[in-house]
């Protein structure tokens, strides 16, 4: 996934002069992940910019560049160091637009990693994408695959509002795929079926997608038919395609390794309950991280919802029909 | 048009790099004794970080920040530093903590994914390692307002790396240590690099020093791999700080010769020239000339350290591989002084679903 993050941003800058890469670390290194490998080279130290140590810096610095004619696409190094930025973007990026009644915009993209399940160190491994969902005027997009990655971040670079871009770390490297290098975006608001079923409709994102499909998969040994939906961008929600599975399948189970108060799972359980609750079979069962921080790495397996959860969730709204 | 603001930084050195005296010699370093005491710290801190690489290499650690070049700052502050006062880390000084009592197992309970590590038997008001950046520094100046409020002896002290001295965090707490004069020491090690960014590229200024001086704080530069200059320095500006002389900010020159972490390949991003030439800097090497010059220092003695050394190390090792996984319950039991009944159901939820790996 991440050489297809690091195509989407060559392919993007090639063709749009306006588009210059900052953060800790992306120049010569190339990014702690290699997710900007190969760009201060091809594009110059101007458009690939090492910034000092300070996230507020590069949220602020960005809103200053993208008022003025360039579309940041900035990397904070880890999701645990986002909250610096966070009065940048929530006070200023995020509600540019609105206050000046369209007259400046923010057309930034800031990339961070997200979630856990790499023996990292602390503050390295949260999923606090609750906390961003819940600014208005902020997409938050969440890809699961290297496909997804390349055309999900043309589509947030080619987006006139800012964007969140998650990029779970589990998947950095965790699978191959052919990606074709052609400047196509996917959808921004869209999710993706990534398997049909006809028995239970899954949603879930980013990394949990990988357990989810092993926990289809073991569904069907058991005569289980799951649907898999990656939701792909958190906010604003595609309810459409949600609404539409849970009308097929009857049961709804929610996947997200973040922690399941307040999360993003809550916000679809809401939607189904106030559009989809007479297609219910089931009550809807979410699936998710503990309630707790997200522990140093002995431990976060057994945070990280697993397979078995998973199945035995999906089990639950199939008893409770009968 | 006048001047109405001036200001001078000073450096300092005591032992030049081939362990020759360049600056008088503070009192502690008449003691040969504890001279040894403190090169013996040195290497052993250095063996120490060379096995916890390798438990890396092999999978037995997580990813680890070597602290290797520091270890003249790193021990100079420990020595500087009374038990009572407050050390506020960063993430590397592990000098500075085995020095002050945190044992070697607790630094790799930390690094092998436990918090064991941070509930360290040893200093028990010092705080845990920081891996957010400069955030720590606030909290020493908080520590420090504690002090001046109850009127105690004590100061405080935080590191903070070069690229750190970029974050807001950092300028805010220099400007309340000097607002407020509280007894706090800011030690800033500039080791040239944060992660791949030099530190002419961090800031345009001529020294991280005189960013002291916007606060109205006294910032002085010493050389970070002169142990003696390093706890000189810091001897002094903790003493200021403990009677009410106010906060000190002290620069430390020093040279990163490992990578970040192990999780970094500084052969990236800088050249093998210059890390050679740092090696003819380093700090072990000047403190055994001074030793071997003085005739306390020897070969043989030289030998016994490194074995002393590897056996304790070694034996931390084993006390940090047998050391059990925690329990599920772990996640839940410190969140809050007393769980709330609602997380109840979820550490049950999580002892049913316990992983069998054991976490490694």
């Amino acid at each position: 996934m991440v050489e297809a993050i690091a195509l989407a941003h060559a392919w993007e800058m090639h063709h749009d002069a306006a588009v210059v890469v900052i953060g800790q670390d992306v120049g010569a290194n190339g990014g702690v992940f290699r997710a900007t490998a190969g760009l201060q080279a091809r594009f110059g130290p101007d458009r690939v910019q090492d910034t000092p140590l300070a996230e507020a810096t590069i949220a602020g610095m960005s809103v200053g560049m993208a008022t003025h004619g360039l579309k940041p696409v900035a990397e904070i190094q880890f999701m645990g160091f986002m909250y610096p930025a966070l009065d940048q973007i929530v006070n200023h990026m995020t509600r540019m637009r609105y206050r000046t009644r369209g007259r400046l915009s923010c057309p930034v993209v800031i990339r961070t990693p997200h979630g856990g399940g790499i023996h990292a160190p602390e503050h390295h491994s949260e999923s606090t994408e609750t906390l961003l969902c819940h600014i208005p005027g902020l997409r938050v997009v969440c890809p699961s695959s290297p496909a997804r990655a390349y055309g999900l971040l043309l589509a947030a670079i080619r987006d006139p509002d800012p964007v969140m871009f998650l990029e779970p770390l589990r998947l950095y490297r965790a699978m191959r795929q052919e990606v074709a290098d052609d400047g196509q975006a996917l959808p921004l608001d869209r999710c993706f079926i990534l398997r049909e079923g006809s028995d239970v409709t899954v949603v879930t994102w980013g990394a949990m997608t990988l357990e989810c499909l092993r926990a289809a998969a073991q569904l069907e040994t058991m005569r289980v038919d799951a649907e898999v939906i990656d939701l792909a961008t958190l906010s604003p929600i595609d309810s459409d395609t949600i609404l539409a599975s849970v009308a097929r399948t009857g049961r709804l189970v929610i996947v997200h390794e973040a922690a399941r108060n307040v999360g993003v799972g809550a916000e679809i359980a809401a939607l189904v309950a106030e559009h989809g609750l007479y297609d219910l079979h089931a009550p809807i069962q979410r699936v998710a991280g503990f309630d707790t921080i997200m522990p140093l790495f002995r431990l976060e397996h057994d945070y990280i919802p697993s397979v078995e959860r998973i199945v035995d969730a999906v089990r639950r709204t199939l008893s409770d029909s009968l | 048009m006048t001047i109405v603001a001036q200001f001078e930084v000073h450096y300092r050195q005591i032992l030049d790099p081939r362990g020759r005296l360049v600056g008088p010699l503070p009192a502690f370093a008449e003691d040969v004794a504890e001279i040894i005491k403190m090169y013996a710290a040195m290497t052993r801190v250095r063996v120490f970080d060379t096995k916890a690489v390798n438990l890396q290499r092999t999978g037995q650690l997580g990813t680890y920040p070597p602290s290797l070049g520091h270890e003249a700052t790193h021990i100079g502050i420990g020595a500087a530093m009374r038990p009572e006062d407050v050390l506020a880390p960063v993430y590397r000084e592990f000098g500075t903590q085995l020095w002050r009592g945190v044992s070697m197992t607790e630094i790799l309970l930390y690094w092998g994914g436990d918090e064991r590590g941070n509930d360290f038997a040893g200093p028990r008001h010092d705080f845990a390692w920081c891996v957010p950046i400069a955030t720590q520094t606030l909290h020493a100046a908080g520590a420090a307002m504690a002090f001046k409020i109850r009127g105690e002896p004590r100061c405080a002290l935080a590191y903070i790396g070069d690229g750190g001295t970029s974050e807001g965090c950092f300028y805010e707490a220099l400007n309340l240590a000097g607002a407020r004069h509280l007894p706090v020491v800011f030690v800033i090690v500039n080791n040239g690099w944060a992660i791949s960014v030099p530190v002419a590229s961090q800031t345009r200024t001529q020294t991280l020093a005189q960013k002291a001086v916007a606060a109205g704080i006294p910032g002085i530069q010493v050389d970070g791999n002169d142990v003696f200059a390093v706890r000189a320095s810091v001897s002094e500006a903790l003493e200021t700080a403990r009677h009410g002389g106010g906060p000190c900010v002290i620069e430390a020159l020093t040279y990163r010769l490992s990578d970040h972490t192990t999780a970094d390949d500084a052969s990236r991003y800088r050249s093998e020239s210059a890390v050679r030439e740092a090696w003819a800097l380093e700090p072990l090497l000047r403190l055994r000339e001074y030793l071997l010059g003085l005739g306390a220092w020897d070969e043989v003695r030289e030998q016994e350290l490194l074995a002393d050394s590897a056996l304790a190390v070694d034996a931390a090792v084993q006390e940090y591989l047998q050391s059990a996984k925690p329990s599920t319950d772990a996640m839940f039991d410190h969140l809050f002084a007393t769980l709330p009944p609602h997380l109840e159901p979820q550490r049950a939820l999580a002892r049913k679903y316990a992983s069998k790996s054991s976490g490694r």
